[in-house]
C-alpha cells in the first residue's frame, strides 16, 4: 500500500468536506441573489428616486396597492393612513404609516417588508423606505414614517393589484426589553 | 491460488489479538470496529424501536391515553434522528468495514486509527442526543428537521442536540473518508475498478455522497446554533432573515441524506441475488452508472420535500421533473434484480427471502414516491400519514430488510457458524406480513387526512390506526428473533464453509470461516476471469 497516496486523498477528501461546510454558507447569499432576482418570498426591489422619476408612465391602467400592517412580540401600534392608494405604473406613489409606543419604556423595533403576489414583487421598487432600520421609539411616542414606491411598467397586465406588507418586529437581545418580551412570549406557548 | 500461499505466511499472527477491554476501546482491526458498529447500531435499533412503540401505542385510540403531546412529538422526533443516525447509517458503515477489505482483498482500512475514532465519537454523540430528556425543555420535539423557529423553542437541549449532530456528521465523514480512501488505493493487484463487487461500488458512491451533503448539514445546524445563541439572524425574520431558507439548505442535505441509507441496501441485495440465483448479476456496468446517476441527480431535487412551502411554478415544474426522472435509474436497478432471478436456479434460504422482500416492498415505496413527485398531489399528501407510508417503506423494507439480509447473508463468514435457518424464517415472514399490516393502512389514514406528528385523531381514522398499531407491536417483537438468532450463532451452531453459499463468488469466501484476524496480508492475485 502507498502510504503517501492514502494521505494525499484524505488530505483531499478532507478540504472536500470543509469546502461543502463553506457551500452551506454560500447557500445563503445565493439564496438571497437568486430571490432578488426572481423577486421569490416577496423581496422587493430598490431604486433611486432620480431614476424612478424618470420612468415613463403608463396612462392606460391602475394598479392599487394595498396596505398591510402586523406586529410581533412588540408593544406597539402600527397603522398605515390610508388602506390603499392607486397608482400608474411608471408613477411615484406614496404611503404614510404611524407607530405609536404604547408601552412605558424604550423599545426597539424593525420592519420587515413583504411584496404580494410574490410573482408580482420584483416590478414593486421603493426609493425610500423606513424597513430594515432599528427605530428607537420612546414611551408613548407616536411617528409617521413614510414609503415612496413605484410600479414598474412592465408589471405583467394580470396584476391589477398588490399588496405591501410590513412586519414590526422587536430587536432580539436588547437587554431588558428582550428579556421581557421572551417572557412574554414564552407565557403564551 | 495465491490465497493458500498467503494463509501460511501470515499464520502465526492470527492469534496476536490484543486482550481485554483494550482490544475494542483501542481497535484498528476493521473486523472489530465493523463488528463494534453492527452491534451499536443494533442498540440503537431497540432504542428507536422503543420509542415507536410508545408511538404506535399512544395512537392505538384516538384522545389522549398515556403519553402528553411534548413528550409524543420527542418521541417522534428522537426516534427519527436515532433510527438514521444510530441504526441504518453506522449499520452500513460497520458493513463497510467487515466487508470491503475482505472484498478487495485489502489488509485492513486505510486509515485505522481514523476508524476507531469514527466508531468511538458514535457513543458519546448519542449520550449528548438522548441526555437532553433528562433535561428542563425535554428532549427535542420539533421534528427531526428541525425546522426553526420550532427548533428554537427546544430548552436546554438545544445545544445538545446541534452538538450531538455535529458528532455524528464528523463521524460519518471521517468513515466515509476511510472508505474511499481504502477502496482508492488498497485494492488487491488485478482488482480493477469495474471488478469490485457491487456492494463495494455502492459504498464509494455513498462515501462521496456523504462528504458533499453533510458538511451542509453542519453548516445548517451551526446557524440555528448562532441564531439562538449569538445574535445572527439566518432564519429569524425580525433580523431580515429567512426561516425557509432552512428548510432549502436542510434538504440540499436531506435528500442526498436518503440515499446515503438506501443505496448501500442496493449494493447488499446485488450480491445476494446472484448468489441465490446461481447466476452473475445482470447488467453490472448499467448498475454501477444507475447508482452513480442516482446520486448525481439527489442533489437536484431537494424542493419536492416542500412544495407547499411557495414557490414559483417553474420552480415546482423543475423540481417535479428532477424528482421523477430519479425513476428511470432506479427502474433500471430493479429490472437487472428482477432479470438476474430470472431462469436461476433459485433457493430461498432466509437472506434471500429478506432481498426478494426488499425488492416488492422498496418498489412499492418507490411508486409512492412517484406519487408524491406530482406536485399538484402532494399538496395533498404533504405532511398526512401518506408520507410516513412512503418513507417506512423504503427505509424499513427497503434499508433495514437489506440490513437483515446482509446479517444473514455474512453472519456465517463473521462467526464460523450457521445460523438457525428455521428461526430465520420465523423472523422473516412474522416481519414481512407485520410490517405491512404496519404500514399500508397508513396510505389510508393519509390519503384520508390523518395529520403526521399530532398524538390525537379524529374518530374515523381509528380502525386503520388500531390495525397499524397491531403491526407495529408484532413487527417489534419479531425482532427480538434476529437477536436470539445472532446470540445462537455466536455462541456456537453447525459449522460454516469458507464459501458458505453454494453459489457465492468473491474474495471474502475464498478466507476461512471466521476470517483470521489479519486477512490478506499478502494481496491476492485477480485474475483476468474472474467475476465480481
Amino acid at each position: 500500500m502507498d502510504k503517501s497516496g492514502v494521505n494525499n486523498l484524505a488530505g483531499k477528501l478532507v478540504m472536500l468536506s470543509l469546502t461543502m461546510f463553506g457551500f452551506g454558507y454560500a447557500l445563503v447569499p445565493l439564496y438571497n441573489v437568486f430571490c432578488d432576482l426572481t423577486g421569490l418570498n416577496g423581496k422587493t426591489g430598490v431604486v433611486s428616486s432620480e431614476v424612478a422619476e424618470k420612468m415613463e408612465v403608463d396612462m392606460t391602467r391602475v394598479v392599487t396597492v394595498a396596505f398591510d400592517t402586523n406586529i410581533r412580540e412588540i408593544p406597539w401600534e402600527f397603522e398605515a393612513l390610508e388602506k390603499k392608494v392607486s397608482v400608474r405604473p411608471g408613477e411615484m406613489g406614496e404611503a404614510t404609516f404611524v407607530v405609536t409606543n404604547k408601552s412605558d419604556r424604550k423599545v426597539i423595533g424593525r420592519a420587515i417588508p413583504s411584496v404580494a403576489p410574490t410573482q408580482a414583487s420584483v416590478f414593486f421598487s421603493k426609493t425610500e423606505c423606513f424597513c430594515f432600520d432599528e427605530q428607537l421609539m420612546e414611551p408613548g411616542e407616536r411617528r409617521e414614517m413614510k414609503v415612496r414606491f413605484v410600479v414598474d411598467v412592465d408589471l405583467p397586465q394580470r396584476y391589477s393589484a398588490l399588496t405591501l406588507s410590513y412586519t414590526f418586529f422587536a430587536i432580539p437581545n436588547q437587554g431588558k426589553v428582550a428579556v421581557e418580551d421572551k417572557e412574554l412570549f414564552r407565557s403564551r406557548i | 491460488m495465491s490465497e493458500a500461499v498467503s494463509h501460511e505466511e501470515h499464520h502465526d499472527d492470527h492469534d496476536h489479538k490484543p486482550s481485554g477491554i483494550g482490544r475494542w476501546l483501542f481497535s484498528t482491526n476493521h473486523k472489530d470496529i465493523g463488528t463494534m458498529y453492527l452491534i451499536f447500531s443494533l442498540i440503537m435499533f431497540f432504542i428507536g424501536g422503543a420509542m415507536a412503540m410508545v408511538i404506535r401505542l399512544e395512537l392505538f385510540q384516538p384522545g389522549l391515553q398515556y403519553v402528553d403531546p411534548q413528550f409524543f412529538n420527542s418521541m417522534t422526533t428522537v426516534h427519527a434522528l436515532v433510527m438514521i443516525f444510530g441504526a441504518v447509517m453506522p449499520a452500513g458503515v460497520g458493513l463497510a468495514n467487515w466487508m470491503i477489505p475482505i472484498m478487495i482483498g485489502a489488509p485492513d482500512m486505510a486509515l485505522p486509527r481514523m476508524n476507531n475514532m469514527s466508531f468511538w465519537i458514535l457513543p458519546f454523540a448519542f449520550t449528548l442526543l438522548l441526555s437532553t430528556f433528562f433535561m428542563e425543555g425535554g428532549a427535542p420535539a420539533g421534528g427531526w428537521t428541525m425546522y426553526p423557529p420550532l427548533v428554537g423553542q427546544l430548552g436546554d437541549g438545544f445545544p445538545f442536540l446541534i452538538f450531538a449532530v455535529h458528532f455524528l456528521g464528523i463521524s460519518s465523514i471521517m468513515g466515509a473518508i476511510n472508505i474511499i480512501a481504502t477502496v482508492f488505493n488498497m485494492r488487491a493487484p488485478g482488482m480493477t475498478f469495474m471488478k469490485l463487487p457491487l456492494f463495494v461500488w455502492t459504498w464509494i458512491i455513498t462515501a462521496f455522497l456523504l462528504i458533499a451533503s453533510l458538511p451542509v448539514l453542519a453548516g445548517a445546524v451551526t446557524m440555528l446554533l448562532t441564531d439562538k445563541f449569538f445574535g445572527t439572524s439566518f432564519f429569524i425574520a425580525a433580523g431580515g432573515g429567512d426561516p425557509v431558507m432552512f428548510q432549502h439548505i436542510f434538504w440540499f442535505f436531506g435528500h442526498p441524506e436518503v440515499y446515503i441509507l438506501i443505496l448501500p441496501a442496493f449494493g447488499i441485495v446485488s450480491q445476494i441475488l446472484p448468489t441465490f440465483a446461481r447466476k452473475p448479476l445482470f447488467g453490472y456496468e448499467s448498475m454501477v452508472y444507475a447508482t452513480a446517476s442516482i446520486a448525481f441527480l439527489s442533489f437536484f431535487v431537494w424542493a419536492h420535500h416542500m412544495f407547499t412551502v411557495g414557490m414559483p411554478l417553474t420552480g415546482e415544474l423543475f423540481f417535479m421533473y428532477a424528482t421523477m426522472s430519479i425513476a428511470v435509474p432506479t427502474g433500471v436497478k430493479i429490472f437487472n434484480w428482477v432479470a438476474t432471478m430470472w431462469r436461476g436456479s433459485m433457493t430461498f434460504e432466509t437472506p434471500m427471502l429478506f432481498s426478494i422482500a426488499f425488492v416488492v416492498l422498496f418498489s412499492i415505496g418507490g411508486f409512492t414516491g412517484l406519487m408524491m413527485a406530482i406536485t399538484p398531489v402532494d399538496f395533498q399528501y404533504h405532511d398526512t400519514y401518506f408520507i410516513v407510508a412512503h418513507f417506512h417503506y423504503v427505509l424499513v423494507t427497503g434499508a433495514v430488510f437489506a440490513l437483515f439480509a446482509a446479517v444473514y447473508f455474512w453472519i456465517p463468514k463473521w462467526t464460523g457458524n450457521m445460523y438457525d435457518e428455521s428461526l430465520g424464517k420465523l423472523h422473516f415472514w412474522l416481519s414481512t406480513i407485520s410490517v405491512n399490516v404496519l404500514f399500508f393502512p397508513q396510505h389510508f389514514l393519509g390519503l384520508a387526512g390523518m395529520p403526521r406528528r399530532i398524538p390525537d385523531y379524529s374518530i374515523q381514522f381509528a380502525e386503520w390506526n388500531q390495525i397499524s398499531s397491531i403491526g407495529g407491536f408484532v413487527f417489534g417483537v419479531s425482532q427480538l428473533i434476529l437477536v436470539w438468532v445472532v446470540i445462537k450463532c455466536v455462541r456456537g451452531g453447525e459449522k460454516a464453509t469458507d464459501q458458505v453459499w453454494e453459489g457465492a463468488e468473491g474474495l471474502e469466501w475464498t478466507l476461512p470461516s471466521p476470517p483470521p484476524f489479519h486477512s490478506f496480508t499478502v494481496p491476492p492475485q485477480i485474475s483476468d476471469a474472474s467475476a465480481h
